[in-house]
């Protein structure tokens, strides 16, 4: 298909781009495959703004006389209004941005197109390879092993090829476990900790079905990572009334019978079509211009946003506490295992691990936890607040991680070395990018597309040195400390860089940053000078006393 | 009577014993049980943590010290913070004692005795309730300064100096002598002004016709366009009534800015309350009546509403653990955040009205002394740049609340008196202080401390400041002879309350604040640091400003160094040149360079930085690994025992507790808090 069969009308002049907080601009507007490309004519102001076809949410037009009115809903909740002169122009560019923002095939996406216009320094798609990983996990335990059983995915589709599992339990045993849980998706090691040596890990139901159905290997597996003597936690993401009616689906849950050291507890997390409703209303809150109080409190109450922040932030630190605090393992799972499980398993491991709080590390945890660990991005990213599909599959769960990562930052200014903007920027690439990295659903879909071979990895942009120091966080000072944050409501706040980030002007916080890091630049280039001193005046009297002593 | 100063240091239990066996007379209050053991100090969060400690009542204070551990740490309350005492209902532990105080900390006691719980009960009750001003911590705090330096802290804020800042006395502006002696009005200053052409006959006729006589008068004034804020009480209008000089003294307002052909009367009030006045003889303009003025209504809640509206919010506050819906309900249901906003709402219309369309605004609610100096002082810190330093911010606070005749005594309830004149009028302001600064971090050159730390003494009653309700009591008490004033303590340890990000070069700052008008772009929020002060569990962890003010200070030390090495060198350059030197010179120069060098080096070197550090909330032993601070599931839940496997399983108790807040983490106040210095005296009486 060729894009150009799409685009009926290709450019409007005189076109007026309305922005929150900033005058109106005249300008030409382009189509091209991939982008809405507005640019002012005023010289003295060449500004353009270029736009994702696949960042756009919604359009809406309408019309006052032969004056046309595009209204853009992006998926990084930005909202821009175009008018534009002439009905049929309008409705010519109003069709062709709902056909190109719409399209259905992967391959047609941008990622495939671009053409990176930096020098890449190290490829990110294989800057996070499971087997490095491995190397320093050996390095402490010889308890796990690799295991190359998914390595055609005909086990688990949404698994990785690689995947780390207890090195008593052979690939005959895990081929038998598998079919007891739920897409295959048998137990994996997610993290472990150094400290105590406690292991996390995920998983998804057994399938166990209403005459309870149990397998001697998937108890086996589970058992043998727990040491004689020691505890360990199961815990279901899910109510015990929503696991108990899983069974008549086939799934289920483990009877503790089975699995002695192993004591089982039901931390609900919502998901799904909930979590959609949840962030539409929340968007439309903070759409919301009028100017009464109590309509926003009781609208941000009504949109539950931060109900789920609080139970999904309470999940995740209810697990750190687990491996931290009572000295035990504990394996996640939900119903699938690729969504509120995954959301556990990579919180509990920021609260727990310093490395996961640098911008390297965190990188390798998204990665690890969410890109290979199969969460489906592509559905659940499909569409964003302003959607009206309401596809039961779309759903803000990494956003959901994200802002509960944000509420940690928030609590924890100085212990992680990205800051606000990097969130940002992961919440804008998962739902629209240059880069293929978010692209398919699982690694699976990701290798039949050849993303590594035909698409630019994220973190190859991200990792350059001149791009890095923009999601620097200036106050980071390693704290090698468990990070234990509050789950109160009088401490959750609502995340205005991506919820008001739009409706609000951000020159007097942008100023703070900046103050912010020139205070800390200021320090560390007097530290240098003083260094430098300190070494020079040190040198010239080593050089005095021995002339001296000659 | 004879007075004894003991001093004693935080952790000298000893002494203390003592003192309170000393001060079982005080004045007129007998304090029946100075001492009592064994009584349990609950941790509001979770019931399951509790100090055990003795107990004293002191002259000034309550204080509990916890036994055991060489710690030993103390919790200080001042007699003046207590807002109110509940006895429970006795329990098989005991008699559970509830202080809440009124600087949001919630102490709850349980004392083994139900009749030592009586006792400590009856003696709070009546320490509580003072009846005369000299009971008040202010009459025996003393903060060893002699009589000059009292006299120069009471000299700092000088507002005859603020008002020449403003540009006054000029040729539309001066200043009356009509209410020397408080003839006209005795809750005005002595010193008011007014416009040139008000004579003291208008000025006493309007008087006259306005609610307390509280004539127009001068609040803020601009120079660049000659706009002003005034502010008065409600005229006496009734239904019909006028008068003449009123009439002309808001004509006179105007005339005073001749740029501008009318004026603004703003009366903050909602209208369905103004017009309950003019049953009782009172009211508002009337437009036909008043040449040239635009009257508006900005519907401000009075006293009353605000009052029950804290209450509310504080109900929601100490709830034990509350989801993030009950939460939120609750906020909004208390209606707080609804009522910070229409103060903030009608300080933007003023300023606004004075900045961008250069219009006076004459100001006024009902008696001009609670709303009126909110909004005063609202818009005054959005038009000026100087109101947002920390003098200026003292001179704001001293201009607009103090000199005016805000009813500190009434709305604070230093003394006992009537509890419905009590009411959070000027914690409201302080909020929207922190709220511009939560929307313009580089525009205020104090921090969030230093707002707090002002309320916290607005009602402690340590300094003489904000005694009585006006400045006529103050002066016939003699205040500034007998206590110490607020703004010199503050003013000494300005380091504890600077924003390390203001910048007072920028352009945006030095000028007008435009903030946002809608909740959502705004964002008003819940001030936890404020409400929950004490339940440190639930702030963040680490300080942003407490980071960066020691960088700065690293960075100070810093540039010192440099400028000493940059010497050093030219001076070992010099030498070199020079070749031979005398020997007892070259000794002098080597013993001056090892006592230097040890100095940089305990400057300089990174790990006494990241020593300083460790004062941090991250690196403090809350945050150790032994600490319990950081445990938020219970213990019982985890560690019950096999046999109630399925019991553990299928409830989510293990999460409820989880949804509960982590416990506080430190408990020990800064001395600032609790009024107490570890060098500090305390007056008793013998």
């Amino acid at each position: 298909m060729e894009f150009a069969e799409l685009i009926k009308t290709p450019r409007a002049d005189n076109v007026v781009l309305h922005r929150p907080f900033e005058p109106a601009v005249e300008g030409t507007l382009c189509l091209t495959g991939h982008h809405l490309i507005f640019s002012s004519r005023r010289q003295d102001n060449a500004e353009e703004l270029w736009l994702l076809h696949s960042n756009i949410d919604s359009i809406e037009k309408r019309f006052v006389g032969s004056l046309g009115t595009i209204v853009i809903k992006c998926k990084d909740l930005r909202i821009i209004q175009l008018d534009i002169p002439g009905m049929e122009e309008c409705l010519n560019i109003a069709s062709s941005i709902e056909a190109l923002s719409t399209l259905d095939s992967v391959t047609l996406m941008y990622p495939f197109f671009y053409r990176p216009m930096f020098e890449i320094v190290e490829d990110g798609w294989s800057a996070f390879l499971p087997e490095k990983e491995f190397e320093f996990l050996n390095a402490l335990t010889d308890e796990w092993r690799l295991t190359y059983i998914n390595k055609d995915f005909s086990i688990c589709p949404s698994y990785p090829p690689v995947v780390t599992v207890p090195k008593s339990i052979d690939d005959e045993t895990l081929q038998k476990v598998a079919v007891f849980r739920h897409g295959g998706r048998f137990p994996v090691l997610s993290y472990y900790h150094k400290k105590n040596g406690m292991v996390m890990m995920r998983t998804s139901q057994p399938l166990t079905g209403t005459n309870g159905k149990r397998c001697k290997d998937d108890e086996k597996l589970i058992n043998s990572t727990l040491g004689p003597g020691r505890r360990g936690y199961i815990i279901d993401t899910r109510s015990l009334s929503a696991a108990q009616q899983a069974r008549a689906k086939g799934g289920g849950f483990g009877v503790e019978v089975y699995y002695p050291q192993w004591r089982r507890i039901h931390k609900s997390v919502e998901r799904f079509n909930i979590l959609q409703e949840s962030l539409i209303k929340l968007v439309e809150a903070c759409n919301d211009q009028s100017h009464n109080m109590d309509r926003w409190l009781s609208k941000l109450e009504a949109s539950n946003w931060l109900t789920h922040v609080k139970e999904i932030l309470t999940a995740g630190c209810l697990a750190a506490q687990c491996i931290d605090r009572e000295d035990a393992s504990v394996l996640v799972h939900g119903t699938e295992g690729t969504d509120s499980t995954l959301q556990i398993t990579s919180l509990a491991q920021i609260i727990l691990d310093p490395d996961c709080r640098t911008i390297r590390g965190f990188e390798s945890l998204i990665v690890r936890e969410w890109l290979q660990a199969g969460h489906p991005f592509q559905q659940r990213c499909a569409q964003s607040a302003y959607s009206n599909s309401k596809q039961k599959w779309e759903a803000p769960v990494f956003l959901l991680f994200l802002d509960c990562v944000w509420q940690m930052l928030h609590q924890f200014p100085c212990s992680f070395e990205f800051n606000e903007h990097f969130l940002v920027t992961l919440f804008e690439h998962a739902y629209a990018s240059q880069f293929g990295t978010f692209l398919g659903n699982n690694e699976n879909e990701r290798s039949k597309l050849k993303l590594p071979q035909k698409t630019m990895s994220l973190w190859s942009w991200v990792n350059q040195p001149e791009e890095l120091k923009n999601f620097k966080n200036p106050l980071f000072e390693a704290n090698s400390l468990v990070i234990w944050p509050s789950v109160a409501p009088q401490s959750l706040q609502l995340w205005e860089g991506v919820f008001l980030r739009w409706n609000r002007p951000s020159k007097f916080l942008d100023e703070a940053q900046e103050e912010m890091r020139k205070i800390i630049s200021d320090n560390r280039v007097l530290q240098e000078k003083v260094n430098y001193l300190r070494r020079k005046v040190a040198h010239m009297e080593t050089n005095d006393e021995m002339q001296e002593d000659l | 009577m004879v007075y004894r100063w003991l001093f004693f240091g935080r952790k000298n239990v000893r002494t203390l014993r003592i003192i309170t066996f000393l001060c079982q007379n005080v004045g007129t209050v007998r304090i029946v049980l100075p001492q009592v053991e064994n009584v349990r100090l609950l941790d509001r969060l979770s019931s399951r943590k509790a100090a055990v400690g003795t107990l004293y009542l002191t002259a000034t204070h309550v204080i509990f010290v916890e036994n055991g551990s060489e710690t030993r740490k103390e919790t200080w309350v001042l007699h003046s913070q207590i807002s109110s005492i509940e006895k429970q209902a006795t329990t098989a532990t005991g008699c559970p004692l509830l202080i809440r105080c009124k600087n949001f900390q919630v102490i709850q006691l349980v004392i083994p005795q139900e009749r030592d719980c009586h006792d400590v009960y009856i003696s709070l009750i009546r320490l509580a309730r003072p009846v005369k001003y000299e009971e008040l911590y202010c009459f025996s705090f003393n903060p060893k300064l002699d009589k000059e330096e009292r006299e120069k802290g009471w000299k700092l804020v000088n507002l005859s100096e603020e008002y020449n800042r403003m540009g006054i006395p000029n040729s539309y502006w001066q200043i009356s002598d009509v209410n020397r002696e408080y003839g006209v009005c005795d809750s005005y200053p002595t010193e008011v002004y007014v416009p040139k052409s008000a004579t003291a006959h208008i000025i006493v006729g309007s008087s006259k016709f306005r609610s307390r006589r509280r004539f127009p008068a001068l609040s803020y004034y601009c120079k660049d366009n000659n706009a002003s804020i005034c502010r008065s009480s409600q005229p006496l209008s009734g239904f019909s009534a006028r008068c003449l000089e009123d009439e002309q003294m808001l004509q006179a307002i105007r005339k005073a800015n001749p740029g501008s052909d009318f004026i603004y009367v703003v009366d903050t009030r909602p209208k369905l309350n103004a017009m309950a006045n003019r049953a009782a003889g009172k009211g508002y303009e009337n437009e036909d009546n008043y040449s040239n003025i635009k009257f508006q209504f900005i519907g401000i809640e009075n006293i009353h509403v605000m009052r029950n509206s804290l209450q509310k919010m504080l109900e929601v506050c100490e709830m034990k653990s509350p989801s993030m819906s009950d939460f939120l309900w609750g906020l909004e249901n208390s209606g707080w955040l609804k009522h910070i906003k229409a103060i903030m709402d009608a300080g933007i219309f003023i300023a606004k009205a004075v900045a961008e369309e250069g219009v006076s605004v004459l100001v006024h609610c009902s008696d001009g002394w609670d709303r009126t100096a909110q909004v005063c002082s609202v818009a005054s810190l959005l038009l000026d740049p100087h109101y947002r330093t920390m003098k200026g911010f003292m001179v704001l606070i001293e201009k607009d609340w103090v000199s005016f005749g805000h009813k500190f005594n009434h709305r604070y309830g230093n003394l006992d008196g009537d509890p419905k004149e009590i009411s959070p009028v000027i914690d409201q302001f302080i909020e929207c202080v922190w709220q511009l600064m939560e929307q313009f971090p580089c525009a205020f050159e104090f921090n969030e401390r230093f707002l707090i730390h002002i309320q916290h003494h607005i009602y402690s009653c340590q300094f003489g400041n904000f005694l009585c309700n006006s400045q006529k009591e103050r002066r016939e008490l003699k205040i500034q002879e007998r206590t110490y004033s607020l703004w010199a303590h503050l003013w000494k340890n300005r380091a504890d309350y600077l924003n390390p990000l203001y910048r007072p070069d920028h352009r945006q700052i030095w000028g007008t604040l435009h903030p946002q008008m809608a909740p959502c772009n705004f964002l008003y929020k819940f001030w936890s640091g404020m409400y929950n002060r004490f339940e440190k569990g639930l702030h963040p962890r680490q300080s942003v400003t407490d980071y960066l003010m020691a960088v700065k200070e690293e960075t100070q030390q810093l540039e010192e160094e440099l400028a000493v090495l940059g010497e050093r060198l030219a001076n070992l350059q010099k030498l070199q040149l020079n070749g031979n030197k005398v020997k007892s010179k070259q000794q002098d120069r080597s013993k001056e360079l090892a006592l230097s060098a040890s100095s940089n080096s305990l400057a300089n070197t990174p790990q006494e930085y990241s020593n300083d550090l460790k004062s941090f909330p991250s690196r403090s032993p809350s945050q150790g690994d032994e600490e319990d601070s950081a445990l938020i599931l219970t213990q019982d839940n985890l560690k019950s025992s096999d046999p109630d496997l399925s019991a553990n399983s299928d409830q989510e108790s293990g999460v409820e507790d989880l949804s509960c807040r982590s416990p506080s983490a430190g408990g020990c106040l800064p001395s600032e808090d609790s009024g107490k210095d570890s060098d500090e005296a305390v007056c008793l009486a013998v």
